[in-house]
């Protein structure tokens, strides 16, 4: 195999150098540059969202008014939330690692429509700018809009949702891309069953992404409708429900929740069989568990509003439902730790990553089912005990996974090293931080300690010290991380071969960075990427 | 899925399938005589089914659509692929509808009805 | 450089990424998919109309009653012509024949041109007679029901809309007839201040984004009229006729279910 990546190497032209204006990136149709540009503004908005963060931090590391007012905090939990949903993670791992490796998984040039794939980003552009200037003229509802506060408030809610509109539009349109690229322009050989978990992680997302957007586009519109023409589907006094908007909202973004951490799992049942030198255990359940977990997903959205006043009926119903998510969640968990079991494991910062994606994911499952428990959902709702739930899922599950993908995928995609040493001490840092942050928000919440506000009672000072030291820590290291990554990728001598790893995906068997088409010849694939360790170890060819 | 030696994907040969004219002009025939159905159905009084209205309503719609579908958008030559994505949007329209009929309506029935019904409410602050 | 596009008559464009076969296998998926978003946009006002009218079913009808089923009816039947001239254009296209594509798709276009027509002289009729949507609907007494009109706008901001609608404020009458509601005066009163609204706010919502896939798929069968009109399409390249023809196939289903539902509430 490596033979046959040497003789791909043309004399080094790759699809960073073999155009390099400015222009040939803005026009660029290849899904490889895609995905960079992605990568880029992405980055930036986690940057944006992440001060925004600390900013509420440092407020909230003594009781008492400090430095913002209650208006500014309430602006700042909806920049931090409504950016770091709709315009970093939700994006995150499918539009940037998917979009760079779904056709390298499975053999093909491109994805299915290029052209849509650079529209699908210059809407997410626009709805980006237009969410900044929506999130400027400050708007305060949090990033659920809820109604009827949403179509009362004199903020920008119209502009923001229109942004979130738009954004959501972008997201229809590279999940379409995604369920058609693995339908039709799989390479020969490339069945079903022999497709890596990441793209079978991508395509249950880009299903999700698909079909649940829609959902959640035209509440938004009808939200904007609601405040120009007080239509009143929301809005009691005409005899409309605002538990309704909440119904239409989670049918979303429950799913969303999916769209973000579904990838993650991909990433790391990719991750974890090259660092255990190990097949990947249970392979077919792992790739099933993706789509059940998607399926299932749809049918447990009025979770969110157990005590939101919806029918006795339906919260027992929701309630039993969200306990089965549970199931797929933990094959695959039992799955990957299977696959470590007596594995020879090589501690490689992307390994590292993933380990604690598992870790950090128990304790978001676990503690999530705490919450989908109906009695105890009573106590818990809209405290920091679910602050710290959505936070360990999201950033422990999706952020931790996007940053293990970046570290395992830069080889491939810059055909450099990182600086192994930072990138390990960066990481202690975010795992550390990362903790330290959110275990003491469990127990904050478990004393009763609400979301979402501005001041609390003196009691609560120590752990929310704690708290804000933490994100300290975790802001501290993501910034060494992706420090580390950006030099290496700029300064760095050491060149990456085509397979740092020894993996046996397709994505490794081409140079390193990937020429513009991707392979020199279409590639034939004749078994599952995982058979490390057996007598004959390759299936690509 | 098969894994044919020179197709990619979930492999075709041939491009898309050609109806003979008749079958055009029979469904444009089926579906305005339903048009016309539905309508008499909901404003002769002969046919008033009462609650039934809207379910023989909703199924003569569904009909139609089904063979403009058919045979208009050439359902009945696609691939199970498409199959798939044309029913399952249908299924989550069904999950959306149901699920939230078994909250919204039946919260009726748990709470009282002065706060769930506006209609009693105004006709209370009227008398 | 990038994938350049060569446009040379009856032939599928050369993509360097996959086969014209799968090329247009792959792209009638993509389409078919974004109908299923489609659907699952519309999803959310059906789900609406659904849970109101089972609520409020009497309101709905009688302000059902206020829309004129003929010219639903009309242009139900306009719409189902326009899909069955797209269904033939797209055979046409199968046969290579451009010159046919090109008049059954101007035939459909100017279909969709007459739906939009008929619509117009709805929305203004409604208009004229003071039912807007939501809020914006003024309020109406039973007074004014019974001819001693008297106008009052509620909390509407939209000033000037509201002035244009309580000018002709007289004009609006309950109807008769098969209105055997058997309801008071109050009890109308009520109902045309809450739900009745919200029936209108609903009915503008569902057709006014159905009027606007109307207009998209007007614009788009345009484009690929102009193309048959240069003879771009053949036996074995037709895909913008197809994609087009199945998005005007969408138009119509949708219409299929909004008029029974919004005009037939009984």
């Amino acid at each position: 195999m490596s033979e046959h990546a040497a003789a791909a190497d043309h004399g080094n032209l790759n699809y960073l150098n073999h155009e390099t204006t400015l222009w040939s990136w803005l026009s660029t149709v290849d899904h490889k540059r895609i995905g960079i540009m992605y990568l880029f503004t992405i980055t930036i908005f986690f940057i944006v969202g992440g001060i925004a963060a600390l900013t509420m931090r440092m407020e909230l590391a003594s009781a008492g008014p400090d430095f913002l007012t209650p208006d500014q905090y309430n602006v700042l939990f909806t920049l931090h939330g409504a950016i770091m949903i709709f315009l970093f993670i939700v994006p995150g791992i499918p539009a940037t690692m998917g979009n760079f490796l779904l056709p390298l998984m499975i053999g093909a040039k491109d994805v299915a429509f290029p052209r849509l794939n650079l529209l699908s980003y210059y809407i997410y552009v626009v709805g980006a700018i237009m969410a900044l200037f929506a999130l400027l003229n400050p708007i305060d509802t949090g990033w659920t809009f809820y109604a009827p506060y949403s179509t009362q408030t004199k903020s920008a809610v119209i502009l923001m949702t229109g942004a979130a509109f738009v954004l959501g539009f972008s997201s229809i349109l590279t999940g379409l891309n995604f369920v058609v690229t693995v339908h039709r322009l799989r390479c020969p050989g490339m069945t079903w069953d022999r497709l890596p978990v990441f793209v079978w992680a991508l395509y249950a997302t880009a299903v999700i992404q698909t079909l649940a957007t829609p959902v959640v586009g035209m509440t938004l519109l009808l939200l904007i409708m609601e405040r120009w023409l007080g239509v009143g589907i929301f809005d009691p006094k005409m005899g409309g429900d605002p538990v309704l908007f909440e119904h239409f909202f989670w049918f979303y973004s429950h799913p969303v929740v999916y769209i973000m951490v579904l990838p993650a799992f991909g990433v790391v049942g990719e991750i974890i069989p090259v660092f255990s030198r190990k097949p990947l255990f249970g392979y077919k359940m792992v790739c099933y568990a993706s789509l059940a977990i998607a399926l299932v997903g749809f049918l447990v959205w009025a979770h969110h509003m157990l005590v939101a006043g919806i029918s006795d009926t339906s919260a027992i119903y929701f309630s039993v439902i969200t306990f089965g998510v549970a199931i797929p969640t933990a094959v695959k968990v039992f799955n990957w730790v299977s696959t470590m079991y007596k594995g020879s494991i090589s501690f490689d910062t992307p390994m590292l990553y993933a380990m604690a994606f598992i870790f950090l994911f128990m304790i978001a499952g676990t503690t999530g089912v705490y919450l989908a428990t109906l009695a105890v959902d009573v106590f818990y709702h809209d405290t920091y005990f679910v602050v710290a739930h959505f936070h360990y899922t999201i950033q422990g599950g999706a952020v931790i996974g996007l940053i293990a993908a970046l570290h395992f995928w830069f080889p491939k995609m810059t055909g450099k090293m990182y600086n192994e040493h930072i990138a390990k001490i960066a990481f202690v840092l975010v795992f550390v931080g990362f903790n330290l942050t959110f275990l003491p928000q469990f127990v904050l919440g478990m004393e009763g300690m609400p979301r979402r506000y501005f001041d609390y009672l003196p009691e609560f000072q120590s752990m929310h010290r704690l708290s804000t030291v933490g994100a300290l820590v975790n802001g501290f290291g993501y910034t060494f991380a992706l420090l580390n990554l950006l030099f290496a990728w700029i300064f760095s001598k050491r060149k990456a071969s085509a397979n740092p790893y020894h993996s046996l995906s397709l994505e490794w068997q081409t140079q390193s960075p990937p020429i513009h088409d991707n392979f020199v010849e279409t590639p034939t694939v004749t078994d599952y990427p995982y058979g490390y360790g057996t007598p004959v170890e390759g299936g690509a060819h | 899925m098969s894994s044919h030696a020179d197709t990619h994907g979930d492999g075709h040969d041939e491009l898309g399938h050609i109806l003979p004219f008749s079958t055009y002009r029979n469904v444009l025939i089926g579906l305005l005589v339903l048009t016309v159905l539905t309508v008499v159905v909901a404003k002769v009084d002969t046919f008033d089914f009462g609650t039934l209205n809207i379910v023989i309503a909703m199924i003569i719609a569904s009909i139609k659509a089904s063979i403009v579908a058919l045979y208009f958008m050439h359902l009945k030559y696609e691939d199970k692929i498409t199959w798939l994505y044309v029913f399952f949007p249908l299924l989550l329209l069904a999950l959306m509808m149901g699920l939230i009929f078994i909250d919204n309506p039946l919260r009726r029935d748990d709470r009282p009805v002065e706060i769930h019904d506006p209609l009693a409410q105004q006709l209370e602050a009227l008398q | 450089m990038n994938s350049a596009v060569e446009t040379i008559p009856g032939e599928p464009p050369h993509a360097h990424h996959w086969t014209s076969v799968n090329a247009y296998h792959g792209a009638k998926l993509g389409m078919w998919l974004f109908l299923a978003t489609e659907i699952l946009l519309f999803s959310v006002l059906f789900t609406s109309f659904a849970i109101y009218r089972f609520l409020y079913l009497g309101e709905f009808h009688s302000a059902s009653l206020q829309l004129d089923w003929r010219m639903g009816a009309t242009n139900t039947a306009v719409l189902i012509i326009s899909s069955f001239t797209a269904a033939l254009a797209m055979d046409a296209a199968q046969h290579g024949n451009n010159k046919r594509v090109r008049n059954l798709l101007l035939f459909t276009v100017a279909c969709g041109g007459i739906f939009l027509v008929v619509k117009y002289f709805e929305y203004s009729h409604k208009y004229d007679i003071g039912l807007f949507p939501g809020r914006t609907c003024p309020e109406v007494h039973a007074d004014a029901a019974s001819g001693h009109g008297d106008s009052h706008h509620g909390e509407s901001d939209h000033g000037a809309k509201a002035d244009h609608g309580g000018g002709h404020h007289q004009e609006f009458c309950w109807p008769t007839g098969d209105n055997a509601l058997g309801l008071s005066d109050a009890q109308k009163e009520m109902l045309v201040s809450n739900n009745y609204k919200m029936y209108f706010g609903l009915y503008y919502c569902m057709t006014g984004l159905h009027a606007l896939h109307v207009i998209i798929g007007m614009a788009v069968l345009s484009w690929v009229c102009l193309l048959a009109s240069r003879g771009r399409f053949s036996e074995k390249y037709y895909t913008p006729v197809e994609l087009g023809a199945l998005y005007w196939h969408l138009v119509d289903l949708i219409w299929i279910y909004l008029f029974p539902l919004l005009y037939l509430v009984d």
